[in-house]
């Protein structure tokens, strides 16, 4: 198991550069994030040629990224072109986004699980089928469409909800904006366990357990969910990658000042060390997130074992 | 009497309409006896097993009469939760595929240990001991490192040892085995019969033994039930039904083990497959396949058991043709 973890690890550098460099090429090379700062008007020559040359700018691109990361594991992430350090940015943002990604979690395992549990025990009854064809009407309705449908209704027509986040973006402020983020994936969920859970309940230790006299409720805790949750778990874990990436519009829709929404606003403005910075440490994330899952995997499932 | 079939019906609803898993089954066990249940794939000695021990998958299935009396209480009449304490305290369940049938994600410590924990109330600490005990008792090496174990870990033999512990736990009057030894290997499949029929006779429990394999009865049995299309053919204490089948069918299997001393001919093999349970012929359902049948076995009613002997039923018009050939 140890060295697996070494080799994962690892494993993950070419994985961290490839993509940063990518980001990097993208945002520095294909755009001139001076020209973009001054807008319209056009610098003035010697002041851009200072900012390049402060920002590194003037040298080549494998140079720029060499320079880049290595400010990187020193923990500088360079500043934003209006001062400000990068990590003060990320300092606000993740906090509130990780409020917002909890929330959403929280749904996914809450509303999810147990309608797929339900469903699955109930195979073929309305109910299964009505909760079936819910989870498909979600996945097909376009997640800002929900969402601004949603915001309007509750925000603006009945007043329950404020309609724009505020800057902290407390929790009470999140839950409807992490119940729009999670739909998606929470219809997800649902279809997994109801299909784990219906496949499991027919499985022969479940009949096992069944003949061994315990009573129901065990049956169905103990041995059916054991099993049935298996694949659920390690979804969820992945899923974390779709949250991110599914934030960026919710966010946006609630004015959420999280990441997706640094983001947005650093892309707009060709803000490229936030741009580099942001995706920089999103990487990690699900770098990291996969390589739990997988680990997690081994210890749900005593099967599998990495060597 | 230990336990006593009577008339047992149980029907699946499928897409090819109803079909008559059981059609009608008695038998009795004697505590202390063994009763193998012999057929064919499909002949409804599994499904019969089932409705004994309460796990029918319903719907599809449902009992659709019959009775089944353990120590004289009816258990189809019993509330689910009175049912629920006999199961695996009073008849416990061997299963064919011990693989499947263990939870592959708990240790074999925490299924054997359930045994006590749920039944009997014990600590964790208690379930564990008694766990490690059964282990010892079905002659599992290096028990006492192994109950952490998962039954992936074990080979084939071992962890059908573990569902016979598991089975033995609480002691039951009635253990009902369906197909033990199938999916072994066939010398681990004689020890671990030997274990069965050792146990069995230590704690005078009766057995039901399920099975299609005729060798697999030969060493163990008292009594056999040989089962057709959801129906007892034939019953007989089990020499004499070697000796002198009084049915075609069971005739047929006999004649159809392969022989050591007939080295190199052909097998002899029953011409036919087994009916269609959703479409069972009238008359004898085994006539379509019978040597003998001829127009009163294609025609209702159906023959019913005669009584051919002591002890010993046929469900055959000719039964006397069969047993003086």
């Amino acid at each position: 198991m140890g060295r697996y973890v070494i080799r994962r690890l690892l494993q993950m550098i070419p994985v961290f550069v490839g993509a940063t460099f990518l980001i990097f090429l993208m945002v520095y090379a294909l755009g001139d994030p001076v020209t973009a700062l001054f807008g319209d008007r056009g610098p003035d020559p010697a002041t851009a040629a200072a900012l390049r040359a402060e920002f590194n700018l003037d040298k080549p691109v494998w140079q720029q990224y060499l320079l880049y990361m290595g400010k990187i594991f020193t923990g500088d992430f360079g500043t934003a072109f209006n001062g400000e350090p990068v990590t003060d940015l990320m300092g606000r943002a993740f906090p509130i986004s990780a409020r917002l990604m909890l929330v959403a979690i929280v749904f996914e395992i809450l509303l999810g699980i147990t309608l797929g549990v339900i469903t699955g025990l109930r195979r073929g009854r309305s109910l299964d089928t009505s909760v079936l064809v819910l989870t498909l009407v979600v996945i097909a309705i376009p997640t800002f469409v929900l969402g601004t449908t949603l915001q309007y209704f509750l925000g603006v027509e009945f007043g329950w909800i404020d309609p724009a986040v505020s800057p902290e973006g407390r929790f009470r402020e999140l839950i409807v904006p992490g119940l729009i983020l999670s739909l998606v994936s929470l219809a997800y969920v649902t279809r997994l366990t109801r299909t784990s859970v219906a496949e499991n309940v027919r499985a022969d230790y479940v009949r096992t357990a069944v003949a061994k006299g315990l009573p129901r409720r065990r049956v169905t805790v103990r041995h059916l969910l054991r099993n049935s949750l298996i694949p659920v778990v390690t979804y969820l874990g992945a899923d974390i990658g779709n949250l991110m990436a599914g934030a960026i519009v919710t966010e946006r829709i609630f004015n959420i000042q999280g990441v997706g929404y640094q983001l947005f606003q650093g892309i707009l403005r060709q803000n490229s060390p936030t741009v580099v910075g942001f995706v920089v440490v999103l990487v990690l994330i699900f770098l990291l997130a996969n390589l739990l899952v997988d680990l997690l995997y081994a210890v749900l499932d005593p099967r599998i074992r990495y060597a | 009497m230990l336990l006593e079939v009577r008339d047992l019906r149980v029907e699946f609803q499928t897409r090819d309409g109803l079909v008559q898993a059981v059609n009608g089954v008695s038998y009795t066990v004697e505590a202390g006896e063994t009763l193998a249940v012999l057929g064919e794939s499909g002949s409804g000695k599994s499904v019969t097993a089932q409705a004994v021990m309460g796990i029918i998958d319903s719907p599809p299935g449902r009992i659709a009469g019959g009775e089944v009396r353990f120590q004289g209480r009816d258990l189809l009449t019993m509330r689910a939760e009175e049912r629920r304490r006999v199961r695996g305290d009073r008849i416990a369940m061997i299963f064919q595929d011990a693989l499947s049938a263990l939870n592959p994600v708990l240790t074999v410590g925490f299924q054997l240990g359930e045994m006590f924990r749920v039944h009997r109330g014990a600590s964790r600490a208690e379930a564990r001991a008694r766990a490690i005990e059964l282990m010892e008792r079905v002659r599992i090496p290096a028990a006492k490192e192994r109950v952490n174990d998962y039954p992936h870990q074990f080979s084939g033999g071992m962890r059908q040892r573990i569902m016979i512990a598991m089975a033995l736990a609480l002691e039951p009057e009635l253990i009902i085995a369906d197909e033990p030894t199938t999916a072994l290997d066939v010398t681990v499949q004689a020890q671990v019969m030997d274990l069965l029929d050792e146990l069995q006779r230590e704690y005078r429990m009766g057995l039901i033994l399920i099975t299609h394999d005729l060798g697999v009865v030969a060493g163990v049995a008292d009594q056999i039930a040989v089962m057709y299309a959801g129906r007892i053919v034939e019953t007989a204490p089990v020499h004499e039904l070697y000796r002198r089948p009084a049915h075609p069918y069971t005739k047929g299997l006999l004649e159809s083990i392969p022989r050591l001393d007939h080295k190199g001919g052909e097998l002899r093999a029953i011409r036919g497959l087994p009916p269609n349970l959703a479409r069972i012929p009238a008359g004898c359902p085994y006539h379509p396949r019978c040597p003998l049948a001829r127009d009163v076995c294609r025609e209702n009613p159906r023959p019913p058991l005669y009584e051919v002997g002591p002890g010993r039923a046929s469900a055959c018009h000719f039964w006397k043709e069969t047993m003086g050939e």
